[in-house]
């Protein structure tokens, strides 16, 4: 028997890949980019098998290119994601995402004394860690590390 | 151009920091000066706090200010449910400089990005209390003639203690030696020695501190307190290791002074008190002298 080969998720002509992104994070992903007020075509796909995070994601947005400091705003979500730059149906740029050296008003700050948890402040981090991720907080100082990891 | 605040003892460079000490001892020899006449100063305290708040308020009379401001949450509109950010907005425009203390982390950097006059952090929860560690400093150098190369002892509660971890991060700039005194339960924590550690700096630890006195040049002793220990048998088999006597203080050097952020309540016995090694009193109105110079190198005045 033939086997066929076949896109989960139809091509562009022109836009943006972003491919492993952890399924369960997908939604964030379209969160943080703001992808639900964008008027292009967007499609997407997830539960994609993936060798190396299981269950992955793929999101395709057509005529629409970033700026780095956008998307690396997905680096606490999905760290390993790889962008496809396409034209003309052609892949014309690489890019991964990287973690930024400062957060702003993605993750909430773990301690619950923090002034961000009790009024309309945008959370503020350095990015203290790059690795296994660690947040020191602008306003509070304390650290929320990976594990306690909250995306608004 | 946005106002110089103090909210965390970081937002200082070590030349700002020795500028606002030197200025506090030009303040030691003549208190009073009348920089601030004409000026409105708040103190906004959403906790009380009546020593470090009737600090601040002596040192804004002996610079001739005037202060506006409440000495807890419940006598302000906060009571009636006004955001912080509203009584920033509005306390700015009534006067020159704010002073606050509030119970919530994070706090006063908050304000100081709202306010358009300079804000000065007299404490936010367990985070900063910036002008508590300058006033150490203060006595520390006083009473060593120097910053450098000392052996600070703290003592007691070093888990939760704002004002050891503040001290220590502040002196860490200097050749510092410390020996961390505590409880188990009670132990500096782990991110504060890896600062050390990368700094190369010495550090010790000791559950108990008779034996090693003798080697200190300041022992700055805090409070232990029985809410922090999760088993109260913990607190009753250890609350009498930290606490200081004067017999304790035979062999210790000449020039070794004790320092307490205070109120104290048991730690350091009344019998050491008359001992001219102990300086918690004399720190206490350094505090003013301090807070003096703070005020006046924020507005720009000295």
């Amino acid at each position: 028997m033939k086997e066929r080969k076949q896109l989960s998720v139809s091509a562009i002509e022109n836009g943006t890949v972003i491919d492993h992104i952890p399924a369960r994070n997908l939604f964030k992903v379209i969160q943080i980019l703001g992808l639900d007020h964008f008027d292009s075509q967007i499609t997407f796909g997830t539960n994609l098998e993936s060798k190396k995070l299981g269950k992955k994601a793929i999101i395709k947005i057509s005529d629409k290119f970033f700026e780095d400091e956008d998307i690396n705003r997905i680096a606490l979500v999905a760290p390993d994601a790889k962008l496809n730059i396409i034209r003309d149906y052609e892949v014309v740029e690489k890019k991964v995402v990287e973690v930024p050296d400062t957060i702003t008003g993605i993750a909430k700050c773990m301690n619950p004394k923090c002034i961000t948890n009790f009024e309309q402040v945008t959370t503020r981090f350095r990015v203290v860690s790059k690795k296994n991720v660690s947040l020191k907080c602008h306003y509070c100082e304390k650290i929320t590390n990976q594990e306690n990891m909250q995306i608004i | 151009m946005k106002p110089r605040s103090l909210v965390s003892i970081d937002d200082l460079n070590t030349g700002e920091i020795l500028k606002i000490l030197d200025l506090a001892a030009e303040f030691e020899k003549e208190p009073v000066q009348k920089l601030l006449e004409g000026k409105v100063v708040a103190t906004l305290f959403f906790e009380p706090s009546t020593r470090t708040r009737l600090s601040f308020e002596s040192a804004i009379n002996r610079l001739g200010g005037k202060i506006v401001g409440f000495s807890d949450a419940s006598s302000s509109s906060v009571s009636k449910g006004e955001t912080l950010h509203d009584t920033i907005r509005m306390v700015s425009s009534y006067s020159d400089l704010i002073v606050m203390r509030h119970p919530i982390e994070g706090s006063a950097r908050f304000a100081s990005e709202i306010a358009s006059v300079p804000v000065i952090n007299a404490g936010d929860g367990a985070n900063q209390h910036p002008t508590q560690t300058l006033l150490d400093m203060y006595s520390i150098r006083k009473t060593q003639g120097t910053l450098d190369g000392l052996n600070i002892f703290m003592v007691g509660d070093l888990k939760y203690g704002r004002t050891v971890h503040s001290l220590m991060m502040a002196m860490s700039r200097w050749n510092t030696t410390f020996n961390f005194i505590s409880p188990d339960e009670l132990k500096m924590p782990d991110e504060f020695k890896l600062y050390l550690e990368n700094l190369g700096l010495r550090y010790y630890e000791h559950s108990d501190f008779t034996d090693i006195i003798s080697r200190a040049d300041i022992i700055y002793m805090t409070r232990v307190q029985k809410e922090r220990f999760s088993d109260p048998i913990e607190y009753e088999k250890v609350k009498n290791v930290y606490v200081l006597k004067n017999a304790m203080l035979a062999n210790t050097k000449p020039n070794m002074r004790i320092l307490h952020p205070l109120p104290r309540v048991n730690e350091i016995h009344p019998d050491v008190d008359s001992n001219p090694k102990a300086y918690y009193f004399e720190q206490a109105l350094n505090g003013v002298y301090t807070r003096q110079a703070i005020l006046c190198s924020l507005l720009g005045i000295k």
